[in-house]
């Protein structure tokens, strides 16, 4: 009878042990994970359609109005534009990226006349749509973001197209003053 | 009355609580070894993947940044699985017709996800946050390993809780600037130069080592 006692208690602690590992795999789904509950298998699930977000106006507005040119926007702009941006655009814009010098169609410099002349809401609604080959980042930029990248787009054409003239004097100065290996500095940047 | 015991009976039993002992000793060494083994922590291993994913090419080679695709990493608790919308961003034009890539061409007529294997995995138990981690300057690096030279990808930390544990006494050292946490190199990055950077910035973002123990900062 002891002996019995003792084996039930043994299998109880075995069962338990193998509690243990439902600590580490719990019966519940993962974010990115299968939900065999749903018809398409998935746990993450889409909204239904003509939900409206909590946060949806608040995007919208966002992605209406332009925000202030400030240096945080601008920094906020590089930051976003190096991620999203930078692997077709390149970091000057001209479009000779790592992914074009892979065979994807290069996208247009956004030094070209064209684009300095478009409004900042142009770079916004591609950003947003897409354009040509370029798929929409919708999904990844948020529209306040879109913005940023904007004014940033708008700093880089300039850093390239303004005359060196339209600097204030002690920038200027500090311009020609450079030490660029004995290069001689006249007009813009090449 | 007979003699219940023989008379060996001492050097038995003294043999046997001797290898008892030693059982128990030999047991707990091999189970410390096989804890800390790779075999129990899966680093360095790689999991068969229904595409091979290279992030060696893609961020090593190409240098998308991290964010790129995993672009709830800054927001949200999950550093986020791209879309297979993002992966044909540049594959709509690249590779086209690889056969390597026919999964991710199925997904996106079909609808149907990619069922990745998941590589850096937590318990069940364990809450973890992305963005809080990102945002107080503790690199990708630091957990993930460098993902840039691996052509699939591998655990490159233990994930367990000693080693987590390692960074939330002292997180100092482990610190770096927010806006370089997807840096991959950080052998130029001067452990001496920057001794006061961790603490200061520790102070700053108002890290706080002794709460950062606590059993329901992760078991919640």
């Amino acid at each position: 009878m002891r002996y019995l006692l003792l084996l039930a208690l043994c299998a109880v602690l075995i069962i338990l042990l193998v509690g243990c590992d439902e600590m580490t795999h719990q019966p519940r789904y993962q974010a990115a994970g299968p939900g065999r509950l749903f018809p398409d298998g998935k746990a993450m699930q889409a909204p239904p359609a003509g939900a409206v977000a909590q946060d949806d106006p608040a995007r919208a507005a966002a992605l209406d109005r332009r925000p202030a040119m400030s240096a945080a926007l601008l920094a906020r702009g590089r930051q976003r534009y190096d991620i999203y941006c930078s692997p077709c655009h390149d970091v000057a814009g001209t479009g000779h990226g790592a992914v074009p010098a892979r065979g994807f169609p290069a996208p247009p410099s956004l030094h070209e006349p064209r684009l300095v002349q478009a409004p900042s809401r142009y770079f916004v609604e591609v950003i947003t749509s897409g354009h040509g080959v370029m798929y929409s980042y919708a999904d990844r930029v948020a529209p306040a973001d879109r913005w940023a990248i904007a004014a940033y787009i708008r700093a880089l054409q300039l850093r390239r197209d303004a005359p060196a003239d339209a600097l204030e004097a002690t920038d200027r100065a500090k311009l020609y003053g450079a030490k660029l290996g004995g290069a001689k500095l006249d007009g813009g940047p090449p | 009355m007979p003699q219940i015991f023989t008379a060996s009976a001492d050097t038995w039993l003294r043999a046997g609580v001797l290898l008892a002992a030693m059982g128990v000793l030999v047991t707990g060494l091999l189970w410390d070894g096989a804890i800390g083994s790779s075999y129990i922590t899966a680093v360095g291993w790689v999991r068969d993947q229904p595409v091979p994913f290279s992030h060696k090419h893609h961020v090593g080679d190409v240098g998308i940044d991290c964010r790129y695709c995993h672009t709830t990493v800054e927001t949200g608790p999950h550093a986020g699985f791209p879309a297979t919308h993002t992966c044909m961003t540049c594959h709509s034009q690249l590779w086209t017709s690889a056969p390597a890539l026919a999964p991710v061409r199925d997904s996106l007529a079909t609808g149907t996800p990619i069922r990745w294997q998941r590589v850096a995995r937590l318990p069940d138990y364990v809450y973890f946050n992305h963005s809080i981690h990102v945002a107080r300057g503790v690199p990708c690096v630091t957990c993930h390993g460098r993902v840039d030279q691996m052509p699939l990808m591998m655990r490159a930390q233990p994930f367990q809780m000693r080693w987590c544990l390692d960074c939330h006494r002292d997180p100092g050292p482990h610190l770096r600037p927010p806006d370089q946490v997807t840096r991959m190199d950080w052998r130029a990055w001067d452990r001496e130069g920057h001794a006061d950077y961790g603490p200061h910035q520790a102070a700053l973002l108002g890290i706080k080592p002794e709460r950062m123990t606590d059993c329901t900062l992760c078991h919640r």
